[in-house]
């Protein structure tokens, strides 16, 4: 299942992450998970969130460029070698693994990693295929 | 070549057209004679070009070929502003039977004169470009270039009446009459310029007025502003008619400088009244037919006010080779873009335009730009800057460091110059008028 993501184009000078984070929270939109990926001039913020629509459009109207890509979540077993495993699963397919990074927020309870790969329908087959549950939105956001 | 003197479509005579045909030869010789007798007007009646020819201590008789114009000073815009308003005048006031004025948006407008004579030959150009573009008695012809002080309305007005057009002088503006008119008045052809024709094609389709339906027009002249072929493409594809271009500027006459033919390949210049030039507008020195550069004009016939080598300020250039249609008149190239927009880096000439160009080569849709020049330890530095918008934007930094390198590549091919280019948020670049402001010359600020 294959969760909708939003990235955002930001240049690297102060006051452009805390002012994109300013109108998200006057929007009244909730961020489940987010990361900035950067290379010192500029950066793509991602960020999960239950209502994709209406965070993309408060974000394209704020004057930012945004667009959407598609990731997946899954649980990964919390003990050493459970990031291994799943991997491990994806390699003989020869399955690139683009991005990764963890879903913050869910103290106690299993990892959860959101992931985007080379190709994202064989990646999903193979992870059920090999028993590693992979979320739903549902699940996810609980709406 | 009699055949060449019969217009191809209508089979009819067109006298005025004949000099179209002219052989190259003899067209040279009455350029010569004319640049001669032009040169020694000027010398002896303007005081203006006087001194600038004893300060290069030419006199008109040191003219004896066509290429010794290169030897004669340039005239500018700035020159008709400074000798506002006759100061450019060869004939008494009592000679002179019209005045028209450009608008002045900087400053003080500029004025030019013509004599009876003037008007005749002003009036024989525009005919000759009508004919050339396939008009003729029996046309009925909606002239919505502004009347009054602009040299378009009445100057494309004189030439209509020359051939015996039935003219309609409505001017610009109130699109839906402009509509109504073409409708019921049976119009089958149009002057205007190429936007507001642009804008008329719109308003009709709102009116429900189907163009190639309901409407009789068939051909148009368009010109006073740089236009595109795609822009072209867009007018002949949605009104169904022919557009063609034409050239002018009010300092050499207005409309009737140089117009296109039923090839519709460039624009053939009425070389007997025209003396054109291509020169690199940062050296000066002359470009070679095919080259690009400023366009230079010298008036061969013109008596209240004769202008020598003017820069236009356009960049084009010269196509020598022969047009199917058979004119003898060498061409220029649509007018693309204004050295006014150039800027020198390293020693090389770069226009906004090819940036955009570039920029184009890689995006389908035009991002904003906006091209930065600092100098650094002495040297030039450009830097493009391109707002990214969510079409541009892909997920991952290193996709967008492609993009980044693959507009900077293009631009490099472009302009042989290695250019830095920074993406940038949308918004970011400052827009004035809703244009952005495309140069940002921080040079000679100290960085």
């Amino acid at each position: 299942m294959k969760i909708r993501q939003i990235s955002v184009f930001l240049e690297n000078r102060p006051g452009r992450l805390s002012g994109l984070c300013q109108t998200l929270a006057e929007a009244g939109v909730n961020l489940s998970t987010l990361t900035l990926s950067d290379n010192g001039e500029f950066g793509l913020l991602r960020l999960l969130t239950p209502d994709v629509d209406r965070a993309k459009q408060v974000i394209e109207k704020a004057g930012y460029a945004v667009t959407t890509t598609e990731v997946v979540v899954l649980q990964v077993p919390d003990r050493p070698g459970g990031l291994a495993s799943v991997l491990a699963a994806l390699e003989p397919q020869g399955i690139s693994v683009e991005y990764m990074y963890a879903f913050a927020g869910r103290p106690g309870r299993e990892a959860v990693m959101v992931f985007r790969f080379g190709d994202m329908d064989c990646a999903i087959a193979v992870l059920q295929t090999a028993g590693i549950s992979v979320f739903k939105p549902v699940d996810l956001f609980g709406t | 070549m009699i055949r060449n003197l019969w217009n191809d479509l209508e089979g009819t005579f067109f006298p005025e057209s004949a000099l179209d045909y002219m052989p190259a030869e003899r067209l040279r010789e009455v350029q010569l004679q004319r640049l001669k007798a032009v040169t020694a007007l000027a010398y002896d009646r303007v005081p203006l070009f006087r001194e600038r020819m004893d300060g290069k201590g030419v006199k008109p008789a040191d003219v004896r070929r066509l290429e010794d114009v290169r030897q004669l000073p340039f005239a500018t815009k700035n020159d008709l502003r400074d000798t506002y308003p006759y100061g450019l005048f060869a004939v008494p006031m009592s000679e002179v039977v019209r005045l028209h004025a450009s608008s002045g948006t900087t400053g003080k407008p500029i004025v030019v004169g013509y004599t009876a004579q003037d008007m005749e030959v002003w009036k024989q150009v525009i005919m000759r470009t009508l004919y050339a573009a396939g008009y003729s008695r029996g046309d009925v012809v909606q002239n919505m270039y502004g009347y009054g002080l602009f040299t378009g309305g009445l100057g494309l007005h004189g030439g209509l009446e020359g051939i015996g057009a039935t003219v309609i002088p409505i001017s610009g503006g109130n699109s839906e009459r402009q509509i109504m008119v073409m409708k019921d008045f049976g119009v089958t052809a149009v002057c205007s310029t190429p936007s507001y024709f642009i804008h008329l094609i719109e308003v009709a389709a709102k009116m429900g007025v189907d163009f190639k339906r309901d409407l009789k027009v068939k051909r148009g002249v368009f010109g006073a502003e740089p236009w595109t072929d795609q822009m072209r493409r867009y007018i002949e594809a949605a009104s169904g008619i022919k557009a063609y271009d034409i050239y002018g500027l009010s300092e050499i006459i207005g409309p009737g400088v140089a117009a296109e033919c039923a090839c519709q390949d460039g624009l053939h210049v009425f070389e007997d009244h025209f003396l054109v030039e291509i020169v690199d507008p940062a050296t000066l020195e002359p470009v070679p037919d095919g080259g690009e550069g400023e366009l230079v004009i010298t008036t061969l016939s013109k008596q209240a006010m004769p202008v020598i080598r003017y820069r236009t300020r356009d960049i084009t250039a010269i196509e020598a080779r022969p047009c199917a249609c058979g004119r003898n008149l060498r061409r220029i190239r649509r007018i693309s873009r204004r050295s006014d927009d150039m800027f020198i880096i390293r020693g090389v000439n770069v226009y906004p335009s090819q940036i955009e160009t570039a920029l184009l080569k890689t995006e389908a849709n035009l991002p904003h730009y906006q091209i930065v020049l600092t100098r650094k330890s002495g040297l030039d530095q450009m830097e493009v800057r391109v707002e990214i918008t969510g079409e541009m934007l892909r997920d991952r930094v290193g996709e967008m460091e492609q993009l980044q390198r693959r507009l900077a590549r293009s631009i490099e091919q472009i302009t042989s110059l290695h250019t830095a280019v920074t993406l940038v948020q949308p918004g970011t670049i400052p827009r004035s008028e809703g244009k952005a402001r495309r140069l940002l010359d921080q040079r000679n600020e100290g960085n």
